[in-house]
């Protein structure tokens, strides 16, 4: 493992409990306001100080985490099945399921730039958490798709599974005890780049008014409420805050899956 | 020459199945609206003669498509057919006819709106990208050709950070930065020359980020191959080497990603417009369309923005075909 996916581990980690610790770690309640402590700066009683509101900073951007990472988490865990399911079939059966699935389906998915069917999908759904994740895990699955079926054209070809069929092991067996463990290395490569991507998106969705709704600390949302020019004037700490914790946690994500990355394809690796 | 006349042909029959595709998907989303898109668009408070007539005017009283299975009086659910009389068939026949519709709103023709912003969205996404290859080529040069040692690694690391700082971050920080502390320029508007040094500079940060990993792996694989050895052998200067062959050979990959990230560009485009109230089609999707529920502003938007996306996608394919003979055969 290199440094930089070490750095990653730890910052991922320090996220992940602060999210679990939320509700003991913030130091003051999330959404009460109090309009004589705007605009306060980086203080003793307030870490990050305060926003337009009187918001503290701090507690939300620690509640903020726990948003971040339940949409990251759940849309990296349906994307990536649903993607393995399909992949692996038009991988192993090959054929015209191959031709349609691969040919057909994932160029219609990917004829959209991902963000934009998202926003679309949002747009005429409604904004609302669940239909966010919805709408990320419908751009996110042909990724793992196309990865799986690539691995699974490339492992159905082995000796290990032209003998596991000639001792008459089904389909399903030869797909998922012979085939699957051996093809799905990359596959945590690409979950680790979608956390990065899935908190990217639900912060931009946020950001546009299209995630979750604004009383909640999302930190999106946060940015979004802190970018008009008299907040920016008198607090930009309300930008900065939620802006280091997003960058911070994209971030930590990408180090691991380029760490990973390195390590599974030593061409890339250096020296 | 037969067997290539066939694999062009079949290419386009593809593309065209995909379009076709994505525009039927476009065209039917409105279905996904909870409720009676009627209400949303006029509110609850609207008499009924008032939505029977907005229904009629967009279409909205006739079946989304050639089928059905409507709820009849038992309440159960049937199949119904509706022939060409359905919304479905009338969006094709107009889109055939450059008419996508009138805006919910404004009464105005989505394509008129359309066709107002779209060049603003194009000015920004090419300057953004210019700006990229501007700083992505000369730190990617750097960093192959000082593979491993501390420039490479802190530049790597620049990189990964500029990939992970998402442009509303990055946007209103410049805002902060050059207009409200400095009051160098603009905070928001397209009107000075200078108002796009912003917004571009903002959606070109990732894609800087990301050509400068690609030209930093291109040049560090071409500067292995023999003929780098031939060049240096022949005398020629390290920067001849590096600028007139390393790197003609090497950009070939990231032509590639250039024309692919200009669908990137686009979507992220959205955001940046909004940011800088930059007036192109991202504003119009986001301000007219989503924020006041014009849906058929919305789904012109889509439709403008996917179709240019699968357009540059395809002449970049053509390019990479050309600039490299040996992708040709395969």
């Amino acid at each position: 493992m290199s440094r930089l996916s070490i750095i990653g581990l730890v910052i991922v980690v320090m996220v992940v409990l602060v999210a679990l610790s939320a509700p003991w770690i913030a130091t003051h309640e999330v959404g009460a306001t109090n309009l004589s402590m705007r605009y306060i700066g980086p203080s003793a009683s307030h870490w990050f100080g305060t926003d337009s509101t009187g918001r503290d900073i701090f507690s939300r951007v620690v509640f903020g985490a726990q948003i971040s990472l339940k949409v990251g988490i759940i849309v990296v865990a349906v994307s990536a099945l649903f993607g393995t399911v399909i992949g692996s079939i038009a991988g192993f059966y090959g054929g015209w399921i191959d031709r349609f699935l691969s040919g057909y389906i994932f160029n219609v998915f990917l004829a959209f730039p991902g963000l934009l069917l998202a926003i679309a999908l949002v747009a005429f759904l409604g904004a609302g958490l669940n239909k966010l994740i919805f709408a990320l895990c419908i751009i996110g699955w042909v990724g793992y798709a196309r990865l799986i079926r690539a691995q699974v054209l490339k492992v159905r070809e082995y000796d290990f599974v032209q003998a596991a069929r000639a001792l008459g092991a089904g389909d399903l067996r030869i797909l998922t005890i012979h085939i699957l463990p051996n093809a799905i290395q990359p596959l945590i490569v690409q979950a680790s780049l979608g956390m990065a991507g899935a908190v990217l998106s639900e912060a931009a969705l946020s950001f546009l008014g299209l995630g979750v709704p604004p009383p909640s600390p999302s930190w999106g949302v946060m940015i979004e409420e802190a970018r008009d020019l008299s907040t920016l004037q008198a607090a930009p700490h309300a930008l900065i805050f939620p802006g280091i914790a997003i960058a911070l946690t994209v971030l930590a994500f990408n180090f691991i899956g380029d760490g990973l990355r390195e390590y599974l394809d030593p061409k890339q690796r250096r020296r | 020459m037969k067997q290539k006349l066939f694999g062009v042909l079949r290419r386009i029959g593809f593309l065209v199945l995909v379009v076709w595709t994505v525009v039927s998907l476009v065209t039917l989303l409105i279905e996904l609206v909870p409720g009676d898109p009627a209400i949303a668009v006029l509110g609850e408070q609207a008499t009924p003669e008032q939505l029977a007539q907005f229904r009629a005017k967009h279409g909205l009283d006739r079946p989304p498509f050639f089928f059905g299975f409507p709820v009849d009086q038992t309440g159960q659910r049937q199949f119904a057919w509706h022939g060409l009389n359905n919304r479905y068939a009338d969006y094709w026949s107009s889109i055939l006819r450059g008419d996508l519709g009138t805006s919910f709103r404004t009464e105005r023709p989505v394509f008129e709106l359309i066709a107002e912003r779209y060049p603003a969205t194009i000015q920004l996404a090419i300057t953004a990208m210019l700006i990229a290859v501007c700083i992505a080529i000369p730190l990617g040069v750097i960093a192959g050709k000082n593979r491993g040692t501390w420039i490479d690694n802190a530049l790597s690391v620049i990189a990964l950070v500029g990939i992970s700082l998402p442009s509303f971050v990055i946007g209103p920080m410049l805002v902060y930065i050059f207009a409200v502390k400095l009051g160098w320029l603009a905070p928001s508007g397209r009107f000075e020359w200078s108002d796009i040094i912003l917004p571009a500079f903002t959606l070109g940060a990732a894609l800087s980020a990301i050509l400068t990993r690609m030209v930093r792996s291109s040049v560090i694989e071409e500067l292995g191959e023999p003929y780098v050895r031939t060049a240096r052998a022949k005398g020629l200067s390290e920067r001849t080497v590096v600028y007139k062959h390393v790197l003609k050979n090497g950009l070939i990959p990231v032509v590639t990603v250039l024309g692919l990230q200009l669908g990137v560009l686009l979507a992220g485009a959205i955001i940046t417009e909004k940011i800088f109230g930059w007036p192109g089609l991202g504003l119009l999707l986001v301000e007219d369309g989503i924020g006041k529920r014009d849906y058929s502003v919305v789904q012109g938007c889509v439709l403008a923005i996917s179709t240019t996306y699968i357009i540059a996608n395809t002449l970049t394919d053509v390019l990479y075909r050309w600039l490299d003979p040996r992708i040709r055969v395969s």
